[in-house]
């Protein structure tokens, strides 16, 4: 039993993205790695924070690493932002000489402490890497054969560098394909969602998330896998609003990856979750998770 | 007031544009391009002519998703996201805002309910930034109610304890020289709702 210490994040922890805090808490067990909560994390600060003040998006970030140092385990995290962003946070603390140090005083003065030794990863990383696609096959429950499914990984799990090729990963296929399913590859798979867009732009948005839907159904996908909490509210929560705007039909469920991989290893839907994605993965799956 | 591209230049990311070669590949790679009024090649341009100015009252760089298409591709490694970052940064931090582009305000809401709990609560973030947007709001309700009826959006907001320590590292920060190059006092202020 390999332990990290985890961080949820605001959307995975009890915000839109929740089903994917409990389906990786769900899948934790059975793949032997012991995901230990940071003890009061904060709100890494993300791009809004960032983008508003030089000093408080880093301030927030920091915060984490300096909590999470002691524990002297990988920071392991599933949301994209979240992993974007503190791994940014450390590389401005030890990058920079003069911020770096103001940054140490000011965590001094809140009588925190770090010294730049926290390694962030992403959870799918931890999948990949640590337990790796053969180790889950061979605790497959039932198998996902006969299903296509195409991995989406948008942005910014694989850019400016994270877990895989920054346009053209594979990875994700590997593994779903060590599930039993079948991957279908996409001109689109890490082809921006528009992000929080969705919320201010949301004409433009739309559509960007209409070319991947589009992208993944015409190669035959018929379900998508993701592994970023937004990715999946804007491909999951607007294909209606999606249909109504541009007369299109789109009725695809979209999952999170440890969705799929907890369907694989046997555990029940509703420990997963599943009743909470918008367009239920249900029928789709009904006769292979019965 | 100190000159804007001085300012840019002091910015994390801020000064890499200085070796763009103008070729394109970003504008080519980004998602928002068709939406913005300058793309991310001509935003540079603009930058090195002095027009900062121009770049911050145009949407440019509040539609930018930060896909970081463009960072991985560009040839000479501008980093034109962190460019973009920058620049938002530039905007606030004098007040020049776009009129009629949302996502500074979304930003500022974004903010402030993680200055006020530590953790950002969802359902009080949509609700604030929509309250003013009655358009807005009634386009994303459907999608909110269907949200809300899977557990997806909590009622209750979720508090770190350490709030607190935020506010005193912020405040030790605050209190050392300014990092970056100085600009208008009452701008900083308004900029950082401090």
């Amino acid at each position: 039993m390999r332990a990290y210490t985890y961080f949820p994040g605001c959307c995975c922890d009890e915000g839109t993205g929740v089903a994917y805090g409990i389906s990786a808490r769900a899948v934790a067990g059975p793949l032997e790695i012991e995901l230990r909560e940071l003890a009061d994390w904060n709100c890494c600060g993300s791009t809004p924070m960032w983008a508003l003040d030089s000093l408080e998006g880093p301030c927030a970030a920091l915060r984490n690493l300096a909590l999470a140092e002691p524990t002297g385990l990988d920071l392991v995290t599933q949301c994209s932002s979240c992993y974007i962003t503190l791994k940014k946070a450390h590389d401005l603390f030890t990058g920079d000489g003069a911020l770096g140090g103001r940054l140490g005083r000011a965590l001094g003065a809140a009588g925190l402490e770090y010294r730049g030794r926290v390694r962030v990863r992403h959870l799918a990383e931890v999948l990949l890497d640590d337990v790796g696609a053969e180790a889950i096959s061979r605790r497959l429950q039932k198998k996902l054969s006969g299903l296509r499914v195409a991995c989406y990984y948008g942005c910014q799990t694989v850019r400016p560098r994270g877990i895989d090729h920054p346009e053209f990963p594979t990875r994700l296929e590997a593994l779903v394909t060590a599930l039993g399913a079948e991957a279908v590859d996409f001109p689109y798979k890490t082809r921006c969602c528009g992000a929080s867009l969705m919320f201010s732009e949301q004409g433009f948005a739309l559509s960007l998330v209409r070319k991947i839907l589009e992208s993944a159904t015409a190669n035959g996908a018929q379900c998508l896998v993701t592994v970023c909490p937004f990715c999946q509210i804007n491909l999951d929560a607007f294909q209606h609003q999606i249909n109504s705007r541009f007369g299109t039909s789109f009725q695809v469920p979209v999952l999170f990856l440890t969705q799929l991989i907890g369907l694989a290893l046997g555990l029940e839907p509703r420990a997963l979750a599943l009743e909470k994605n918008v367009v239920s993965p249900l029928p789709l799956l009904s006769a292979r998770v019965a | 007031m100190v000159d804007l591209t001085e300012q840019l230049y002091a910015l994390p990311g801020g000064d890499k544009f200085k070796l763009c070669i103008q070729c394109g590949t970003c504008a080519a790679s980004c998602p928002s391009v068709s939406v913005m009024q300058y793309s991310p090649r001509q935003v540079i341009a603009l930058v090195r002519a002095g027009m900062v100015r121009e770049v911050l009252r145009s949407n440019a760089v509040w539609v930018c998703a930060s896909c970081y298409m463009c960072t991985v591709r560009c040839p000479c490694d501008i980093q034109p996201t962190e460019l973009m970052h920058a620049l938002q940064l530039l905007g606030f931090q004098n007040g020049l805002l776009p009129d009629g582009v949302a996502v500074a305000a979304f930003y500022q809401t974004f903010a402030a309910s993680v200055r006020a709990r530590g953790r950002v609560h969802e359902l009080g973030v949509m609700f604030r930034f929509l309250l003013t947007r009655p358009r807005k709001a009634l386009q994303l309700l459907p999608v909110g109610i269907s949200l809300f009826r899977r557990g997806r959006l909590k009622l209750r907001p979720p508090r770190a304890a350490g709030v607190r320590e935020l506010g005193i590292m912020l405040k030790a920060l605050r209190q050392e020289e300014p990092l970056r190059v100085a600009a208008p006092a009452q701008a900083v202020e308004g900029g950082v709702g401090a």
